[in-house]
């Protein structure tokens, strides 16, 4: 097949791709966008082993095969509630690839290029080698974490800034002694070390980012994902990896910006330090109350305000993902709408482990996406809502960030269920959020706790509504 | 602990301290209960409500104070009129009243249960705290009267409280003034309200102005110096002479205007202020009616008789003192539930042992005589809300903080990234081949087109966003497919294991965001 051709279908395959993200703006051609995701890939994927492919077919779709089976069934295996895990996992093996793909082409030394482009291309790969090993190592980090095989909690080390500063130094050092080296077709060594590097400094930035910090942590990831393939187009001269990695790369920034946004923080101090970790945050709680204050209420009291209300609103945080409650909730809205109740969805930005995490677990509960909003378009409503049920969130229904201007979670956009009739806060303990803040939505005259977990509270309320 | 209910024995009192789905909760908590016979009748509860949620009935209230660890009752204890007993003088060192003792004008009673050696707690004497509202009977009981007023009001109002045009003609709405916005007072605004009554209200206390608005009510605000009448205790204090008669001024022009008045200006341990004089009430329309809350306590009017109806001046006067008893079955639920939440906070084990913890401000306030000891009154409360001026001067500082920092930036500031990224790019160009400086245009330009398709992108589909771009991402494959016919074993392994990698990425992500696309549904 000429030149011509494979290009032509990768110019093709970019637009497929185009149209494909272009397709997610409406749920009712998102599925039409993914279709042709599939294509562009198909298409370029075809041409690409029937153009450039001349030996090892068998090793080629060898890998293609188990790789693909393992693929479907981590696809089909698992629950919506680790789809932040999936992700993550699935990015460190992109990340994984660009370092296998890039170590591959320094070990085919092509001596044709010589000069200024030899050393932009040492550059290329040197740059694409040091992405795709920080996402590796930084997606497998965030999958331990994010699937509680180590803690959520912050790590810092001491003098940490220094460490990663240190280790920038010493990689751009190893990049001009490689390029020196690669000139003559060695430095070798040199890539196996900053690998190293890139490997730690992964692990080092992710540990240190705290628990609410995780949806800007996974989207950064996916960004970096993206960079490392387009590095590797660069590498490669190849113009279909640089307009896909570029896509990737722009839509992960675009998407750590918007959380970022969501909970009015600024990228650089998310990648420098998690919640929690200052300790003004313990004694900012703000003028919240004793304990005491709080009024507790019984799920079959609960029960009786919800019946009687018109307007619901629920507000679904990462605590109902944890508790498996979504299918329960949905049971309870669909009873409610039955009876004529108007019960809408509530969504923070930052709700859940990554972005619209919470949507996607609503949607596998069937609940009709035109009955879930975002924060924007519902806050204005809440002094007409009878009833606002807050099921395992903390932080994104805090008072305190509009009210206590020295909070730590100060200026960032909440929801606002406080202006409604009743507030029930379906909650397991006292205990704060992942930004450690106290929360005075729990004191508040209106604000009724109900305590439990969520699965058996949600139960429980159903039981009682179904009575 | 053993809790024991006696029939109340007051004349006209309906009211019971506690109702079946109460005991319900209490035996959770670890009690066994037991309660006279009868005790719940005159508020609709039978006897065999309360047994067969495993309440004892006793015959003799001689027995159940005898043998109950701990009594509850609506009112203060009294003499029986029938039995000949008293009540106290058969509790003996150990148990616990708790009741409406009224300790202020009680303290003969008081005297009298410390020598008995009792504990006792006066529901009257919860602090007003907002952790202690849920134990509040006062509010309980003040929210009852207040819709119970416009209950009596309407039994004696000739006409309608709605407005309707009719067949037969206009009928205008009944004008309902409230003076005092406390519970009673918004209680009354409230049902006034719904009955379709315009509805006035006066307060001396300024800040329960939205309150009152937000319950649809006009709120009466008088021409004056602001002079703040909030007390402590969430009670209105006593006003200046200044401000008194441009009060009387005011309701001396509504009086004439409205046609129902309902009081309910109490200042604690004082009788209540005259509000209504009698010339007020001879420039009423005949057929109006006052209620007035404050009867017992002298009255807001001086024309009110307690506990009776009277008309004076064509006015009919109303002066129950009791309301919450003439609604004993809704009464008695509130109270009976105040108190669980007060035993709730008294046997924090749950093991149905009780703890009179002087620690806590709420025990502290409502124990009135502790082991034979007056512990009455009780230290000042402490203030549970930080000083409102203090928040709003935070706030006010951090902004001019912010002010202070957001210096104006040039105007041609905005330039300088700009003449950056060209300094930049011509650099690159004077250096870079040919072929590098083409795969840069479509680096930039995919940058630029990723980011506007990916703002356009609904926030409910970033999961499927994040897992297509994944599976997109691992176009990666393509470097490997170029490696992959290489002679060298260690590129052939290396490549093999990227396809293999990528394939799992390519597969799951495609698949993954297609099961989750299907479940989008409206």
């Amino acid at each position: 097949m000429n030149t011509g051709l494979v290009t032509a279908s990768y110019i093709a395959a970019s637009a497929l791709f185009i149209l494909a993200l272009g397709g997610l703006s409406h749920q009712e051609s998102a599925r039409r966008g993914n279709f042709y995701g599939m294509l562009g890939m198909g298409l370029a994927l075809l041409v690409t082993i029937i153009g450039v492919v001349t030996d090892n077919q068998l090793f080629l779709i060898g890998g293609m095969l188990v790789g693909g089976a393992i693929g479907w069934v981590l696809a089909k295996r698992v629950e919506m509630t680790q789809m932040p895990e999936l992700v993550a996992i699935l990015h460190s093996l992109v990340g994984l690839a660009a370092v296998f793909v890039g170590y591959a082409n320094v070990l085919e030394h092509d001596s044709s290029i010589t000069g200024v482009e030899q050393t932009i291309h040492s550059v290329e790969t040197y740059v694409g080698i040091l992405i795709g090993a920080l996402t590796f190592s930084g997606s497998v980090a965030a999958y331990l974490k994010l699937s509680a095989k180590i803690s959520g909690k912050p790590l810092h080390l001491p003098g940490r800034h220094f460490l990663n500063l240190g280790l920038l130094i010493l990689a751009i050092w190893f990049g001009v002694l490689f390029v020196d080296a690669a000139a003559s077709g060695g430095g070798l060594g040199w890539l196996l070390l900053m690998t190293l590097l890139a490997l730690a400094f992964g692990v080092h930035m992710v540990v240190a980012i705290g628990g609410a910090d995780m949806p800007v942590v996974v989207s950064m990831l996916n960004s970096y994902s993206g960079w490392a393939a387009a590095a590797m187009g660069f590498m490669l001269g190849n113009d279909l990896l640089i307009v896909v990695g570029a896509l990737v790369g722009s839509s992960g920034a675009i998407l750590s910006y918007i959380m970022c946004k969501a909970m009015n923080r600024k990228f650089v101090n998310v990648i420098l330090g998690g919640f929690g970790s200052k300790s003004a945050a313990g004694d900012s709680a703000g003028p919240a109350g004793d304990a005491g204050d709080i009024k507790p209420i019984e799920a079959e009291e609960a029960a009786h305000l919800l019946a009687g209300a018109k307007e619901v609103m629920i507000l679904p945080g990462y605590g109902m993902a944890v508790a498996q409650a979504q299918h329960t909730v949905f049971e309870i809205s669909k009873k409610l709408r039955d009876q004529g109740v108007n019960v809408r969805f509530g969504i923070h930005p930052v709700a859940g482990r990554m972005p619209g995490h919470m949507n996607v677990l609503l949607a596998e509960a069937k609940v009709p996406y035109d009955i879930v909003f975002e924060m924007d378009e519902i806050n204005e409503d809440f002094p007409n809502v009878d009833v606002s049920i807050v099921i395992g969130a903390n932080d994104i229904v805090n008072p305190a960030a509009q009210e206590v201007p020295d909070s730590p979670i100060a200026g960032m956009p909440v929801l606002e269920p406080w202006h409604g009739k009743t507030t029930i806060v379906l909650k397991r303990g006292m205990s704060t959020g992942y930004a450690g803040v106290d929360n005075p939505l729990f004191y508040k005259e209106n604000t009724r706790m109900l305590f439990g977990d969520a699965k058996d509270s949600v139960d429980a309320l159903l039981k009682h509504l179904n009575e | 602990m053993r809790i024991g209910v006696p029939k109340e024995i007051e004349v006209g009192e309906k009211r019971v301290a506690l109702t079946p789905e109460v005991a319900t909760q209490l035996k959770k908590l670890g009690f066994t209960l037991a309660i006279e016979t009868k005790a719940g009748a005159a508020a609709s509860y039978s006897d065999e409500e309360y047994s067969r949620v495993g309440v004892e009935i006793i015959e003799d209230p001689r027995t159940l104070w005898h043998t109950s660890d701990i009594i509850l009752k609506v009112r203060p204890p009294k003499g029986h009129p029938e039995l000949g007993f008293y009540g106290i003088e058969l509790l003996k060192p150990g148990q616990v009243l708790i009741s409406f003792l009224y300790p202020a004008q009680n303290p003969e009673m008081l005297q009298d249960l410390a020598n008995h050696g009792v504990t006792a707690l006066a529901m009257d004497s919860v602090p007003r705290i907002s952790r202690a509202q849920k134990m509040d009977a006062l509010s309980s009981m003040a929210n009852i009267a207040g819709y119970r007023a416009v209950v009596e009001a309407a039994q004696h109002f000739g006409r309608f409280f709605t407005g309707q045009i009719t067949a037969a003609g206009k009928i205008p709405p009944a004008k309902v003034l409230v003076i005092g916005a406390g519970v009673a007072g918004l209680a009354a605004i409230g049902a006034a309200k719904s009955m379709g009554a315009i509805v006035r209200a006066f307060d001396t206390r300024p800040e329960v102005k939205e309150q009152v608005e937000s319950m649809d009510a006009e709120f009466l605000m008088l021409e004056f110096e602001d002079e703040d009448g909030s007390g402590e205790g969430g009670y209105a204090k006593t006003m200046s002479p200044e401000f008194i008669k441009a009060e009387m001024d005011l309701f001396a022009s509504q009086a004439a205007e409205v046609d129902i008045i309902i009081t309910t200006a109490l200042i604690p341990g004082k009788p209540a202020p005259e509000l209504i004089t009698e010339r007020m009430v001879a420039n009423m329309k005949p057929g109006s009616v006052i209620v007035d809350l404050a009867a017992e306590a002298g009255g807001n009017c001086r024309l009110t008789v307690a506990n009776q109806v009277v008309v004076r001046h064509g006015v009919t006067l109303i002066g129950y003192t009791n309301l919450p008893s003439r609604l004993a079955a809704q009464a008695s639920q509130l109270y009976a539930t105040n108190l669980r939440h007060l035993l709730t906070e008294l046997c924090p084990e749950k093991n149905g042992e009780i703890v009179v913890n002087m620690e806590d401000e709420v025990i502290r306030g409502a124990t009135v005589v502790k082991d034979g000891e007056i512990t009455w009154p009780p230290p000042a409360p402490r203030l549970t809300l930080a000083p409102k001026e203090d928040v709003g001067l935070k706030a006010k500082s951090a902004l001019e903080k912010a002010e202070a920092e957001a210096k104006p930036s040039h105007p041609l500031a905005f330039l300088v990234p700009l003449v950056l990224a060209g300094i930049a790019l011509l650099g690159l160009g004077a250096v870079a081949p040919p072929a590098f400086i083409g795969h840069m245009t479509v680096f930039v330009l995919s940058c630029f087109i990723g980011y506007m398709v990916i703002w356009g992108v609904s926030h409910s589909l970033h999961t499927p966003l994040m897992s297509v771009t994944n599976a997109i991402s691992s176009i990666i494959v393509i470097g490997a497919l170029i490696q992959i016919s290489s002679s060298n074993p260690l590129v052939l392994i290396l490549a093999t294991l990227a396809v293999l990698i990528t394939s799992i990425n390519i597969v799951g992500g495609f698949a993954v965001t297609q099961r989750m696309l299907r479940m989008f549904r409206k």
